[in-house]
């Protein structure tokens, strides 16, 4: 062997074991602890799960500012002395300040200039003695609202996600304001998706004794009061009775406050309920509350719905409170997750999902395996039939080829999804035709009366631009596919890649190597071709 | 040595170029009209929005059965269709695109089929709900993977030939694309998410072989100097016909392997390839080449420099 052949002959032997090493791995787990145990990772169509996308409501998160700095602005303006004869939110993101004097207006913007700096004045219609002011909050301070809204919300669904355990999940942001989260091997999925997608926003609300329920259901609601409803599930009879509650607008205590969340079971009726903890600055909170309204009714309510409202019977200073209501084992596992990972930001709704069923993965998996051994064999069997022992050295590239992307997948941790296979499958019709058209050269070479190696070495170098080019323009189209693909279709342009980059090896570069190392070893007076 | 073609061969392929021309104008007529007539493409959710919900019962059920079951839940705009793979008791069922319906609708679907089948009774295979921005979305981004790799082709040939060159090839694409739509259109099948990575990679393959003849007519061109251009073409494609269809031949080969063997998901998949692969072969003959002759016929002045 000459020295440039030894160097070949050891580059490829070195490539060849390294990807058998990288392919073993997925084939068997039995190897000593220092043996690379990267496995060909399988998308969430090959082996089951969901994948979600969910869009956070970011308006809802800047509403929900507005309306907390009207609030903060009101008890501003009443401890200044600045009579206002209206302050509300209007339209979603505004807040509209009306006054029945102009010096008052002047007061307004002397409070905003030293304590408001993250709202700002809007321009108004109105003609100039108009005595209301359009309030907005800064774009600034929306675009940091809303940023954070996603931000929090994808760390808060991690939390939940871990809790719940999920093996290898994907949570991740997409674009603006998605976020994007792959479940795999998920048994329950709705049971996932409630989880995921509660805001869990719990709250602690006086419940309003001296009016009437009654009274305040037909419509007449007494200002600064809401209805909210209690769900009583009926389990024998089912059916779901909505009682109604009067509570006072104003939010007490929020969710924040609480560092643990725990199920406990009811010794009386072995009925699941959820305790909470709250850290020191609620637990001061709890304090102040309960001793205010002793012998009044809190009413304990998540996401707008009532749980309880127990009355309170003493000043509770321990700093912990409980929800109680008709949960299912599951059910209340799941809120106190909920409660442990804090609440959502901001609403968020589910805008895709694509679920794939464990059974129907097996079957892809299967169909997908039987696709690449029949396309296999029949080229190789036709390659054998009309090249002879050429075709067999396209064969060996052509094997070698297949654990080379096989190997590679492994290797990057690229995902093999089911249009990944077809990707195979027919990077090995594309492979052949780089063998193809080498060989169809050297014939044409032979047919000149050339010397089999000359035939060969033209045959090669001809057929190289040819091949680089093609090669070359399938890639543009497989990177295209990559940007603008989305799950399964990416996988597809990954196999198709790496097939490529892996075929010009093989049929280029190995082939090449056996011819030489045939040619130079004996004289060959007629090519197998 | 076996041979499909004899190496002797000589068809006058460009000389048959209006009959080719002919033809290729019904197909594509035909596909546009198919399209048109049928009040656009029969888009699948991925691109018309919406949710399909795959299920599997254990027991026999018809199509008119889950129809009642699913009225009672108000959802009265399902297309229902029996599975045809391995027989038996799959279903299909589809919804509309109705925005906020959407929202919840496999878990309800599936509390009443727990309702009315039982536990045991049946099994959701897949489920896939697309809402109205995400399909916008991925109208978007497929519209723009066509686009820009027509015109990467456009001048990556551009740069490696002539433009007149990459004019014919990309002209060739267009026709492929148009054929390959078209049969989806006339056979009523579904365009997926998947079925645009079949038609982009239709793109990839049918560039390929018309590189490959391209590349053997800028050979004979060097060889051949002081030919007509026409005389070069015809004897380019018949020295590359025999790799032609070998090359088309194993790739139609694998993706009728594909097609048959491939599963419900991939079916339309390889669908695409074939009539690809097919209408690829054929315009890389009959259309990348002609274009180049029509337009040196219409531009005799720009003959372009030789590389």
């Amino acid at each position: 062997m000459s020295g440039n052949l030894r160097w070949k002959a050891l580059l490829i032997a070195i490539v060849t074991i390294v990807s058998l090493v990288y392919l073993s791995a997925s084939i068997s787990d039995q190897f000593p602890e220092w043996w690379p145990k990267k496995q060909i990772k399988l998308g969430l169509d090959l082996q089951g799960g969901t994948h979600l996308l969910l869009e956070v409501e970011t308006s809802k998160a800047v509403e929900n500012a507005v309306e907390r700095v009207s609030g903060d602005l009101k008890d501003s303006l009443l401890k200044k002395g600045i009579r206002y004869s209206k302050l509300e939110r209007v339209s979603g993101k505004e807040i509209l300040v009306e006054f029945q004097s102009s010096a008052y207006m002047d007061k307004l913007k002397e409070v905003l200039d030293s304590e408001f700096f993250n709202l700002k004045e809007l321009p108004t219609k109105d003609d100039k003695g108009s005595l209301s002011v359009r309030l907005g909050l800064s774009d600034k301070e929306v675009e940091h609202i809303e940023k954070f809204a996603v931000d929090q919300g994808l760390e808060t669904i991690r939390n939940r996600i871990d809790q719940f355990g999920v093996s290898e999940p994907i949570i991740q942001r997409q674009g603006e304001k998605n976020i994007l989260v792959q479940l795999p091997g998920i048994k329950d999925i709705k049971r996932a998706k409630d989880l995921i997608g509660k805001t869990a926003l719990l709250e602690f609300k006086l419940v309003d004794d001296e009016h009437s329920i009654e009274d305040a259901s037909t419509g007449n609601i007494p200002s600064g009061d809401e209805v909210l409803y209690q769900k009583i599930v009926d389990r024998e009879a089912e059916r779901v009775v909505n009682k109604p509650y009067l509570l006072k607008e104003k939010t007490l205590m929020t969710g924040d406050v609480i560092t643990d969340a725990k199920v406990r079971i009811d010794s009386q009726y072995q009925t699941p309920y959820v305790t909470m903890e709250f850290d020191n600055r609620g637990k001061r909170l709890f304090d102040r509350i309960t001793a205010a309204n002793v012998n009044k009714r809190l009413a304990i309510v998540l996401d707008k719905n009532v749980y309880s409202a127990p009355v309170i019977q003493e000043r509770i200073s321990g700093g912990s409170a409980q929800i109680t209501g008709s949960f299912t084992a599951e059910e209340a596992h799941d809120l106190a997750i909920v409660l442990r990972a804090g609440s959502l930001p901001a609403p968020v709704r589910y805008i895709e999902e694509r679920t794939v069923g464990p059974s129907l993965g097996r079957d892809s998996i299967h169909s997908g395996v039987i696709s690449i051994i029949i396309g296999g064999i029949v080229v190789i069997l036709f390659m054998m039939f009309y090249y002879k022992l050429s075709g067999v050295v396209a064969n060996m590239a052509l094997i070698l080829n297949i654990i080379l992307i096989m190997a590679a997948m492994a290797a990057f941790q690229a995902t093999l999804t089911l249009p990944g296979i077809a990707g195979i499958v027919l990077t090995i019709g594309m492979a052949v035709d780089a063998n193809i058209l080498i060989l169809e050269r050297t014939r044409e070479e032979l047919l000149l009366g050339k010397t089999p190696r000359s035939a060969i070495d033209a045959g090669y170098d001809r057929a190289f631009r040819t091949i680089l080019d093609s090669n070359l323009t399938t890639l543009i189209t497989a990177a295209l596919l990559f940007q603008f693909g989305t799950g399964p279709v990416k996988g597809f342009a990954v196999t198709l890649t790496i097939g490529i980059v892996a075929s010009f090896f093989t049929a280029l570069f190995v082939t090449r190597f056996i011819y030489d190392l045939v040619l130079t070893k004996r004289r060959v007076r007629t090519l197998s071709i | 040595m076996i041979s499909i073609v004899k190496p002797e061969i000589n068809i006058d392929f460009l000389g048959r170029r209006w009959i080719a021309f002919m033809l290729s104008s019904i197909l594509i007529l035909a596909s546009i009209l198919s399209i048109v007539l049928k009040g656009g493409l029969n888009f699948g959710i991925d691109f018309a929005g919406g949710a399909l919900v795959q299920v599997r019962f254990t027991n026999e059920t018809t199509p008119g059965e889950i129809r009642k079951v699913l009225n009672e839940i108000g959802l009265r705009d399902s297309i229902i269709q029996q599975y045809s793979e391995k027989g038996g008791n799959e279903y299909i069922i589809r919804f509309k695109n109705t925005s906020s319906k959407n929202e919840g609708l496999s878990d309800r679907v599936q509390e009443t089929f727990q309702k009315r089948y039982g536990q045991n009774g049946f099994e959701i295979r897949r489920v896939e709900v697309v809402g109205p921005q995400v399909e916008k979305e991925l109208r978007y981004k497929a519209l723009m993977a066509l686009i820009y790799g027509m015109i990467g082709i456009l001048v990556y040939i551009g740069f490696r030939f002539e433009f007149r060159f990459a004019l014919g090839g990309v002209l060739a694409l267009v026709h492929d694309v148009t054929v390959t739509i078209g049969a989806f259109s006339i056979t009523d099948r579904e365009f997926t998410l998947p079925v645009l990575a079949a038609v982009l990679t239709i793109v990839g393959f049918s560039i390929n072989d018309t590189i490959v003849i391209y590349d053997r007519i800028r050979e004979n061109r060097r060889k051949m100097a002081g030919k007509k251009l026409e005389l070069i073409m015809n004897s380019s494609i018949n020295e590359t016909l025999s790799r032609t269809i070998l090359t088309s031949g194993t790739v139609l080969f694998v993706v009728i392997a594909l097609f048959i063997l491939g599963g419900s998901v991939i079916h339309d998949f390889a669908f695409a390839l074939i009539v690809g692969v097919i209408a690829g072969t054929y315009s890389t003959v009959f259309v990348a080449s002609p274009i180049v002759l029509l337009w040196e016929k219409f531009f005799p002045g720009k003959k372009g420099k030789r590389r």
